[in-house]
Order: structure tokens, then C-alpha cells, then sequence
């Protein structure tokens, strides 16, 4: 604090507010005269009426035009500036749904192999890297001889998960996924917010990935 | 038929009509008006889901949501605040405004017998006013007290009002709540001289303090009560802004909340919860419907729909005196039945407020707040100097040329 009041004092003098006395003690402890501008306007009649008619304006428009149509909200911003439509930018949630963007997190999924089995390994990548620690797994032996581990518990708690998507990028399998556009629900209970694999597998889909090394990959293009 | 129409005449009627009418539909009204509005000017949509069943008015119905959430939360009193006092401020915040409205007229006099027939101002003129016969008979007069210190009374009444924000500090044991106490009684004190001042010029010109009297006359006996040139808006118009910018303080609400300041810095009706706090928030929207009611009254002719006389539409009459009275008459009439008439006037008087209610809504949610200081150079050094300056221009020009 001290040495960067006194590289002032050093480099500039002149400049900087006007100094009315100095501490005999400490030249660093001034008294400075403070400047502020004053309102020209002390009636602020002028400032009233420009403001009035900023707000009046807006509440006439928003008033008498009709709202802006859900694709127009969803766009935001400068993109969903409409011609004769009002400025009002409320999405009544439950009933007007805007898209989402391609790439927005939403709740997770785990992905299926071609006969409707999890596609999972248990690896416990994703539980290992995940920083909130919400994904528990309890790995068994999978009844496909071809397959070493699967899940037998697959839990995601979405109250903890932070949203940040590092599990999917963790996935060696593309198993689990985070590109269904639906929200965590609100839920009444801690514990209904806890995904279980079924209802995880329930929004799942066939990957198109190809399973256990078995027909070509980006190495037979070659 | 005689008793129904002296008990409608009897100013307790009266009050119950305009106060369970009007006053308290409207205030509650307004404080879903006030967000919506709010939201409007800010481009947001504001409260529109409170329902019965499918019914939703575009949630009109969340003043009855909040009443019921007022009403029914707990009353929070805290340990070692003045309980008297305590329980007496919210009250003595509602009722002076509730008893104030009791000088304003909310429309013009009734003749029950004449309900279906075209009005003839000069016979009404002729009849005795003292003890009225046939057809003026059992006049309903749409005016609780008609006394010649109307507008003082109102002033005199409205400043009890104020004591209800400082004993709810004072009693609240509470620092923060005895500063905005402080805070309040100091602007209310500030603006009160104001205000009343900023009126003075519109008595000079009318001759009266009584609101009906004002009303009923305009400002000059040239033109008819109903001319819009006649009202005092064109007349008075700095005091018209004085009176509007004082009283708005008076109201308490944004650019002069200081004494609230309801989210940051505290105000007198901090340690108050659930009916009691329902109480102070009541009386300040019930005192945005009594000052619109006193502005249309005082400066915009009150409950007078322009261009229409007792007997009709009139454009381009002349006045003439008969039996005391100034009657609008000549020129081209439109005459509509006495019903029409007062029907239409009823509705003007309406319409008037409620479009000053949305004005001072709309300079509330315009403004920022005032610093303290801002407030007080605005008060002491601009508008009493200026009401102080127009009380002399217009004493000197209704001496020399009036
Ligand atoms: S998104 Fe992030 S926080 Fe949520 S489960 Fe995946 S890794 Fe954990
Ligand atoms: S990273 Fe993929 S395969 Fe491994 S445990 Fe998680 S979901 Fe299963």
C-alpha cells in the first residue's frame, strides 16, 4: 500500500487531486480536496421527463403489441429484436419451451449396445474424474463372456453434479452421455433427485460407436 | 322514498360507498397494477398465474392471493417494543387518509326525482337550496362534508398520518427502525410546508378552500365548470407540479423512499410482519388513490367531463347569473336525461384517478431514489421558495387584472 502511494508521489506530483495539507508525520496521509460534479439540474424537471419518456415508451409497446413468438425468445439478444412485436423477454417456462442449443448439458443418459444391454464397463473412469463425486458405481461380472464388467448400481446424484461434462469426455465407450436437452427436475426430496440406471437407461439410445473391437474403425480406414 | 334517499344522503353512506366502493378495490388493485406496470416498463411480464381454477384475468387475482398471505402469517410481535404504540402505529397510518376522503366530491349532486329528465339549471337555481321542493327534492350530494376549510382539514387530518411512521420506529425498539422513523418525520415535515403552500394560489384564484366549491366553479365565472380551460391545471400549473412533486413525497414511495427504503437501508417498519405490515403498505396505496383524488379535484376539474353541463353537452355557451348562481348556458346543446349526465360525470371522476394512479406509478418505478441531502435542497430551496413565488405572482396578478 505504502510504496505504491509513495511510486505516485514520486513519479507524478503534479498530477492527481488537489492537496490541502500533508501529515507532518507521514507525507502519505494528505487531506485532498474531492471533486464530484455537481447536477446542473437541481430541479431534475428535465431528467424526469427524458426518463418518463423512456419508460412510457416501453410500457406502451409492451402494452399494445403482441408478444414475440418462442423462437424469436429463444434466439435472446439483439437476434430476437422483432418488428412490430413487443420487448418482452419472459419464457412462461412449463408451457413455452425455447430450443436448445446443440451442445447444452442436460440430464444424463446411459447408452445402450444393439441388444438393449448397457453399454457400460464399469470402468469407473467417469466416478474417478467427476469432481462433485455424485456417480456411484458397483461393478459386477457381466454374463457376456465377450464383456469383462458391467454396473450393477449406477447412480448419479443430480443435485450434486456441477454440470461440467467431464464424465462424458472420460467415457472410453461412449456410455454415457449428457445430450438429452431436458433439465434435473425439481424434486420435492434429496433422494428423488438421485438417477438410478434404469431411469438413466430408460433415456438412453443405440450408439452407433462400434462395441468390442469387433468390425472397422478409423484404423482399418488406413 | 324519502328515508331511503336521507340515508343515502347521510355522509356515513357515503363513506362506506367511496371507501368499500372505490378506494379500498382500487388500492388493492393497485398493488397488482404496480407490478405488472413494473414489469411492463422493464420488459418482463409480472405476476400473471394466481388462479381460481381456470380463471386468471391476467392475475388480477393476486391481490386476493396476498390479502389471504397477509392475513394469515404469523404477527410478529418482538420482545420489549411498546406494545400500545406498537399495535396503534399501522392504525394510525391507515385511518387519517380513509377519514381525509371524506372532503373530496366524487361526483356531481343528485336530484332522485328528476333521475329521467332533462335537468333545467335554472330552475334548479330558483328553487330555495334551503328546503327544495318537487323536483330537486332529497338532493344526494356526492360529498361527505361540504365545510369551508375542506382542504386544510385534509391537511390537518393527513399530518396524523405521519405520526404513524415515527411512533412505529420509536415503539419498534429497534435503532434501524427509530432512524427511519426519524427519516420519515423529518421529509413529511420538510414536504408538508410545500405542499400546502404550493395550494395557496389555486385558493387565491378560486376564492375557496372548499374542493366542491372549486370544483363546481372553475376558475373563472366567464366559462363554464366544465370548460377544461377552466380547470386549475392551466392556471396554477406550477403549483399543479409542486403540489404533485410534494405530495409524492408525502406518499413515501420512490424517488423519495428514504424513510422506507425497503430492500437497503431500513426503514420504520422493520420489526412489523404479516395484517400489521399489510397495514402501512395499504395505507400507501390508498394514499396514491386520495392524492390523485385531490389533484383531479383540485387542478382537473374533478368529477366534470369536459364540455358537459348539468343539462347536457354545451359548446360555445356564454354564463349569466341567476339567483346567485353562475349557469352555463346558450350555444349549441346536446341535452342527455339527468342519469346520463351524472353517470358520465361519475365515470370522468373515475377514469381521472385511475389514469393519476398509473402516472405516479409510473414516476415511481422511473426515478432513482433521492440522497437525503438531494431531498432536503429540493424541498427547502426549491419548492418552498417557488410555491412562496407563485402565491405572490398570482396575488399580483389577481390584483391587477382579475
Ligand atoms: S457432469 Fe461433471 S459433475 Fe456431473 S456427473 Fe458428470 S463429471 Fe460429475
Ligand atoms: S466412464 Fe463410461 S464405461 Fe466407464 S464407468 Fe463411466 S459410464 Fe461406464
Amino acid at each position: 500500500m505504502s510504496s505504491s502511494h509513495a511510486h505516485d508521489e514520486s513519479a507524478e506530483p503534479q498530477k492527481g487531486p488537489k492537496v490541502l495539507a500533508v501529515s507532518p508525520k507521514n507525507p502519505n496521509v494528505r487531506t485532498i480536496q474531492v471533486v464530484r460534479p455537481e447536477n446542473a439540474d437541481t430541479t431534475f424537471l428535465a431528467a424526469t421527463a427524458t426518463g418518463l419518456g423512456i419508460t412510457i415508451r416501453h410500457f406502451g409497446k409492451n402494452l399494445l403489441l403482441p408478444r414475440k413468438s418462442v423462437e424469436a425468445l429463444g434466439q435472446g439478444g439483439a437476434a430476437a429484436h422483432v418488428r412490430f412485436k413487443n420487448d418482452i423477454e419472459t419464457i412462461q417456462y412449463p408451457e413455452e419451451k425455447v430450443q436448445y442449443p446443440e451442445r447444452y448439458r442436460g440430464l444424463h443418459r446411459l447408452m445402450l449396445r444393439d441388444d438393449g444391454a448397457v453399454r457400460c464397463v464399469a470402468c469407473m473412469c467417469c466416478p474417478t474424474v467427476c469432481p462433485a463425486h455424485c456417480i456411484t458405481i458397483v461393478p459386477e461380472e457381466s454374463s457376456d463372456p465377450s464383456i469383462e464388467k458391467r454396473p450393477a448400481v449406477f447412480e448419479i446424484d443430480e443435485l450434486r453434479c456441477v454440470v461440467c461434462g467431464l464424465c462424458v469426455e472420460a467415457c472410453p465407450c461412449d456410455a454415457i452421455r449428457m445430450d438429452t436437452a431436458e433439465h434435473a427436475k425439481p424434486v420435492e426430496e434429496r433422494w428423488e433427485a438421485v438417477e438410478n440406471k434404469a431411469s438413466l437407461m430408460g433415456r438412453g439410445i443405440r450408439s452407433t460407436a462400434t462395441q468390442g473391437g469387433e468390425g472397422p474403425t478409423w484404423r482399418d480406414k488406413k | 322514498m324519502s328515508i331511503l334517499y336521507a340515508i343515502l344522503d347521510w355522509p356515513g353512506t357515503k363513506w362506506l360507498f367511496l371507501v368499500f366502493g372505490l378506494v379500498m378495490p382500487l388500492a388493492s388493485l393497485l398493488t397488482w397494477a404496480e407490478r405488472r406496470q413494473s414489469a411492463m416498463m422493464q420488459d418482463r411480464l409480472g405476476p400473471n398465474r394466481a388462479n381460481i381454477g381456470p380463471i386468471k384475468l391476467k392475475g388480477i387475482l393476486h391481490f386476493i392471493a396476498d390479502a389471504v398471505k397477509m392475513i394469515f402469517k404469523e404477527d410478529f410481535i418482538p420482545a420489549s417494543v411498546h406494545r400500545g404504540l406498537f399495535a396503534l402505529a399501522p392504525i394510525l397510518a391507515l385511518v387519517p387518509v380513509l377519514v381525509a376522503f371524506s372532503i373530496i366530491p366524487f361526483g356531481p349532486t343528485i336530484y332522485p326525482h328528476s333521475l329521467f329528465d332533462k335537468l333545467d339549471p335554472f330552475a334548479l337555481a330558483a328553487s330555495d337550496p334551503s328546503m327544495p321542493l318537487g323536483a330537486f327534492a332529497d338532493a344526494i350530494r356526492m360529498q361527505m362534508f361540504q365545510v369551508d376549510f375542506g382542504l386544510v382539514f385534509y391537511f390537518a387530518v393527513l399530518t396524523l398520518a405521519n405520526y404513524g411512521g415515527t411512533i412505529a420506529g420509536w415503539a419498534s425498539y429497534n435503532k434501524w427502525a427509530l432512524l427511519g422513523g426519524l427519516r420519515s418525520s423529518s421529509q413529511m415535515m420538510s414536504y408538508e410546508v410545500a405542499m400546502g403552500l404550493s395550494l395557496m394560489g389555486v385558493f387565491l384564484i378560486a376564492g375557496s378552500l372548499e374542493p366542491g366549491w372549486i370544483v363546481g366553479h372553475g376558475a373563472s365565472p366567464q366559462m363554464s365548470p366544465a370548460n377544461p380551460l377552466n380547470w386549475m391545471w392551466l392556471w396554477q400549473p406550477v403549483a399543479l407540479v409542486l403540489f404533485l412533486t410534494a405530495s409524492i413525497a408525502e406518499t413515501k414511495r420512490a424517488p423519495f423512499d428514504i424513510p422506507e427504503g425497503e430492500p437497503e437501508i431500513i426503514g420504520y417498519f422493520v420489526e412489523y410482519s404479516g395484517i400489521r405490515w399489510g397495514m402501512f403498505f395499504l395505507a400507501e396505496f390508498i394514499e396514491i388513490v386520495f392524492i390523485s383524488a385531490v389533484i383531479v379535484t383540485v387542478f382537473l376539474g374533478g368529477y366534470q367531463f369536459p364540455f358537459l353541463d348539468p343539462d347536457g353537452f354545451r359548446v360555445g355557451g356564454y354564463m349569466v347569473q341567476e339567483a346567485g348562481t353562475a349557469i352555463s348556458t346558450g350555444g349549441l346543446v346536446f341535452k342527455l336525461p339527468h342519469w346520463a349526465v351524472s353517470s358520465l360525470q361519475f365515470g370522468a371522476f373515475g377514469l381521472k384517478v385511475v389514469l393519476l394512479c398509473w402516472f405516479q406509478l409510473m414516476i415511481r418505478w422511473t426515478l432513482p431514489r433521492f440522497r437525503a441531502d438531494q431531498l432536503m435542497n429540493l424541498g427547502w430551496k426549491l419548492l418552498l421558495p417557488l410555491s412562496l413565488a407563485n402565491i405572490m405572482i398570482t396575488a399580483a396578478i389577481k390584483l391587477l387584472f382579475l
